[in-house]
């Protein structure tokens, strides 16, 4: 049980923390044929932009209502109408998700009533869908957003229905998940013989492929199609913390019911997973489960020698972070310190002394003496820092080729992460010098700050 | 109407502009008025601009005044590099909160200039307004005022919100905070008759370094650079400079325009892109500076070193002429570089299929018309569809532009070169111009070329005879390939 602290500093140095507009952003780049509309200024978008153009290494479609000095006071009627007509002639796409920012929620624009205005006007936008969504860049963090953006598109495209598709199964990923996640998890449910809609599907749009023509919207994801027929489907599963509200508001709507899986990484939420699959179809687990869980027990044998007792300093949103220190922490790993992006119901459950609300710096000053650092590429420059072995997780990863395809769910997610991690320790181990053995020699520096946190980290479920 | 206000309609106006130099004095006083298409734009707001003009100073700390947005979303991610502090590239922010806005965040301000000074004591802290605490009303001028008289440090106010224009009138606004705040406040240890003011050098990749020691070898000193690898207290005194060169066409053309006006500093415009266009800029620098006192044999000792290295650099080049020659270049790229890099790459045999004219000047564009015969290939504008059309018909054997079209040309299957600030390869000077030919040699005959343009088997025409022929071949033959003849 972490107890959770807020940093009282005025300012963030060095932050972990990205804006929820961007994380709103991400969930509609998760569905066919769209395009995130960020209302506010341009340069709202552009960082945006920027930002997931370096993640993914792809093109990211995502536009401005190109609010300015005088449009901010007056009102964004105008804007948000001049940007939907243009957006409609220029790219037609199927969705465009609607996003605020923290002018235009300072100032109090009446979004829901601007489109009710618009859409009366302009009548020739009805074969495009609009979703918005409120968020702040003064509150919340990333996954907040995108938590958001996806309770918002099930709150208004999912319909209830007395029709069940037995085969279908809802999935909800959090942002934490990446393409190469999501194809894991889908591939899991097929196995079972089950149809998936995963929402957002960014397994679909971002996962680096090669169109056969551009757009200026989203090449694949999921379809609106497959998110109206969500009511229908026999089941959802969630994965993080962050999309419990859009599973509970689709059970409100369709009484679809739904399980919160905290995280797909590790033993047991994939055997748990796995066993409310195998429920839900009403068949066997496939064989390939049963030998993909052996090889990663095979795997956590082999990589504990190397786990067990290292120090670890983790800074992550709270869904990604809950996921990677309890995988340590099963592993045989201490979490020298975690640090979060926001708040979340899970950081109490961090197996962990505290969780810090905080940022980078916060996460320098608690690694120091760490056998690794663990956050996005903004830790490099603490790691260059302080010396110690840096492994990146999480968004943004902009210094490193395939941060889409990384995966981290699932018995063989699990046993990447378990390699992957266990090779940077290995090759940082030391080896041994005549002043090691020294009888007179000092207590090792690097016991400072770790041993505070002696007690062996217990993994609560 | 506000200072803010005031601000960007001076520098709207600005009559170094060449833009503006074009204009009427009517339609000049009407200012630069392009609205935003909603929907449609694309493009930095006036912070980023601020923020590109000034991060670049390495040893003062850049604290963004706002949400998490602006900095959260944007931070570290510029290649402008440092010979020495390296707290330019800590991200600070105030991360205005609910309770902030509701309440007003100059006093979280200042509590955060003061953790920044206690804690890492830089010498000066610039601060950045932005849309948030700008519409609310929060005053960083007094704020910085204040502080500074408090804490004895200089405490720049740098008023450029995003929501009052482009990343271009950002550029100038950030250059205004220097011409206002810092320019001036102090004087040089010592002064030498060669002292120049490099203003809009961003040290991209270390592109300063590249071009220093031609300046170094002349004995011209660069007193100031606004504001690569710059160094807040030699930027305070470079209203000590004889003269200056202005690069990076017009971002910072109010800083060299003000200078001359308030200091007597004449500069022009110049390139380090290309061989001719160094030598240009060295050509006169040394000139300007003789008129200003300078040792009289400097032209002469600036036109052995041209010579020489002029000599050094075509010689590089030719290995490249046979095997880029005939190649086509679709160039795409914002500023004035362009012409200078046309020359360039026309000079090792390559053709130039297109190069847009985004943000030139009318100038340019003669410039441009000039070098490439016609001006049938110039682009105002090139939607990424096009742009991807005309990658996929093969219009084009090279792409060389920003990143932002990076994946439009390689979604195409096109070598593709990045040119502007986030490249990776130092492009100034003598070796830049033959970095920039090697990285599209380099780009063009990488073998990924080929294989990723080959049609998967089964997409091929006749594939199943071919895959029959494979089958009866001898492996030593084919080596297990399949054949395709």
């Amino acid at each position: 049980m972490a107890e959770v602290k807020h940093s009282r500093k005025a300012c963030a140095v060095n932050p972990l923390k990205m804006s929820q507009p961007i994380g709103a952003a991400l969930a509609f780049l998760g569905m066919d044929q769209a395009l995130p509309l960020l209302h506010g200024s341009q340069g709202c978008t552009a960082f945006g932009l920027v930002l997931f153009v370096k993640h993914f290494r792809e093109t990211i479609p995502l536009q401005t209502t190109a609010m300015n000095e005088v449009t901010t006071i007056l009102g964004g009627l105008e804007n948000v109408e001049q940007a939907l007509v243009n957006i409609h002639k220029r790219a037609a796409p199927a969705l465009v998700g609607l996003i605020s920012t923290g002018i235009t929620e300072a100032k109090g624009d009446d979004v829901d009533g601007f489109l009710q205005l618009i859409r009366q006007k302009h009548p020739e936008l009805a074969d495009m869908e609009v979703v918005f969504v409120s968020t702040p860049d003064f509150a919340g963090a990333f996954q907040d957003g995108w938590g958001k953006a996806v309770l918002r598109m099930v709150e208004t495209i999912a319909k209830p229905s007395n029709v069940r598709r037995p085969w279908q199964v809802n999935i909800l990923p959090g942002c934490h998940l990446t393409p190469g996640d999501i194809e894991e998890v889908k591939e899991m449910v097929e196995a079972f013989g089950l149809t998936p809609v995963v929402l957002p599907d960014l397994s679909g749009s971002m996962d680096g492929h090669i169109p056969e023509t551009f757009l200026p919207t989203t090449l694949g994801g999921t379809r609106l199609d497959e998110l109206r027929s969500m009511g229908e489907s026999a089941y959802t599963l969630v994965i993080g913390e962050q999309g419990r509200a859009a599973a509970a508001k689709l059970k409100d709507i369709a009484g679809v019911p739904y399980t919160v899986f905290d995280r797909l990484t590790g033993l047991r939420p994939c055997d748990d997973f796995l066993a409310l699959l195998s429920r839900i179809a009403n068949t066997e687990v496939p064989p390939r489960f049963k030998r993909q869980r052996s090889q990663l027990l095979d795997a956590m044998l082999d990589g504990h020698f190397h786990f067990g007792k290292k120090k670890v300093a983790v800074a992550a949103e709270p869904d990604l972070l809950y996921a990677l220190t309890t995988f340590l922490t099963e592993m045989g790993a201490e979490i020298q310190v975690a640090v979060a992006s926001t708040e979340s119901p899970l950081l109490n459950r961090v197996p962990a002394d505290e969780v810090l609300i905080g940022d980078l710096e916060d996460f320098e000053q608690g690694a120091v003496g760490a056998d690794l650092l663990i956050t996005h590429a903004h830790g490099r420059q603490a790691a260059a820092r302080l010396g110690i072995p840096f492994w990146r997780s999480g968004l943004p990863t902009f210094d490193r080729l395939g941060a889409a395809h990384k995966v981290s769910v699932g018995y063989r997610g699990t046993r990447n992460l378990i390699f992957e991690v266990g090779n940077v320790f290995i090759e940082n181990l030391h080896e041994a010098v005549p002043d090691d053995f020294r009888p007179t020699a000092e207590p090792a520096a690097s016991c400072g700050t770790g041993c505070a946190h002696g007690a062996a980290a217990v993994a609560c479920h | 109407m506000s200072a803010l206000q005031q601000k960007v309609a001076s520098v709207l106006e600005e009559p170094g502009c060449a833009t503006n130099q074009a204009k009427g004095e009517k339609e000049r006083k009407a200012g630069c008025k392009k609205q935003l298409t909603p929907g449609a734009a694309a493009g930095g707001c006036a912070f980023d601009g601020a923020k590109i003009a000034l991060q670049p100073i390495v040893d003062v700390a850049h604290l963004v005044h706002g949400p998490i947005a602006c900095e959260g979303n944007s931070w570290d991610s510029r290649h402008t590099l440092s010979s020495g502090s390296h707290i330019y590239r800590t991200g600070f922010t105030t991360d205005m909160n609910e309770m902030d806005v509701v309440y007003g965040g100059e006093k979280k301000l200042y509590r955060a200039i003061k953790e920044i000074i206690d804690k890492y004591d830089p010498p000066a802290v610039f601060v950045y307004q932005t849309c948030l605490p700008a519409m609310i009303g929060d005053d960083i001028e007094a704020v910085c005022k204040a502080a500074a008289a408090k804490f004895g440090k200089p405490v720049i106010p740098v008023n450029a919100p995003g929501f009052v224009g482009s990343k271009n009138l950002g550029n100038k606004l950030g250059g205004e905070a220097l011409l206002d705040y810092v320019i001036g406040t102090r004087e040089p240890e010592y002064t030498t008759p060669c002292d120049i003011n490099l203003i809009g050098e961003y040290n991209v990749v270390g592109e300063l370094w590249q071009v220093k020691p031609l300046f170094d070898e002349l004995g011209i000193r660069i007193l100031a650079t606004i504001s690569g690898d710059g160094r807040y207290n030699d930027i305070a005194t470079a209203h000590k400079a004889r003269a200056a060169i202005m690069l990076c066409s017009q971002a910072l053309i109010n800083v060299a325009r003000k200078m001359e006006e308030r200091y007597g500093i004449p500069f022009f415009e110049g390139s380090f892109y290309g061989v001719s266009d160094m030598s240009d800029a060295l050509r006169k620098i040394s000139a300007l500076l003789v008129r200003q006192g300078g040792p009289a044999d400097l032209p002469e000792r600036a036109e052995a070193l041209i010579a020489r290295e002029e000599a050094k650099a075509w010689a590089r080049l030719e290995p490249y002429k046979a095997r880029l020659k005939g190649k086509r270049v679709l160039l795409f790229t914002g500023g004035v570089k362009s012409w200078s890099v046309v020359s360039a790459l026309q000079e090792v045999g390559m053709e130039i299929v297109g190069t847009s004219m985004r943000k030139t000047t009318a100038n340019d564009r003669e410039k441009v018309k000039e070098i490439m015969g016609t001006d049938a290939h110039m682009f105002d504008e090139l939607p990424p569809r096009e742009m991807y059309r005309m990658l996929r018909d093969s219009q084009a054997d090279v792409m060389l532009s920003g990143g932002r079209s990076q994946f439009v040309a390689l979604k195409a299957k096109t070598p593709w070169v990045e040119i502007n600030q986030e490249r990776h390869h130092a492009l100034a000077g003598y070796d830049g111009i033959v970095n920039l030919v090697d990285e599209i040699d380099k780009a063009l005959y990488n073998p990924v070329w080929q294989q990723v343009r080959q049609p998967a088997p089964w997409e091929r025409p006749d594939w199943e005879q071919d895959l029959e022929e494979w089958q009866s071949c001898s492996q030593e033959e084919c080596a297990g390939e399949v054949c395709h003849g």
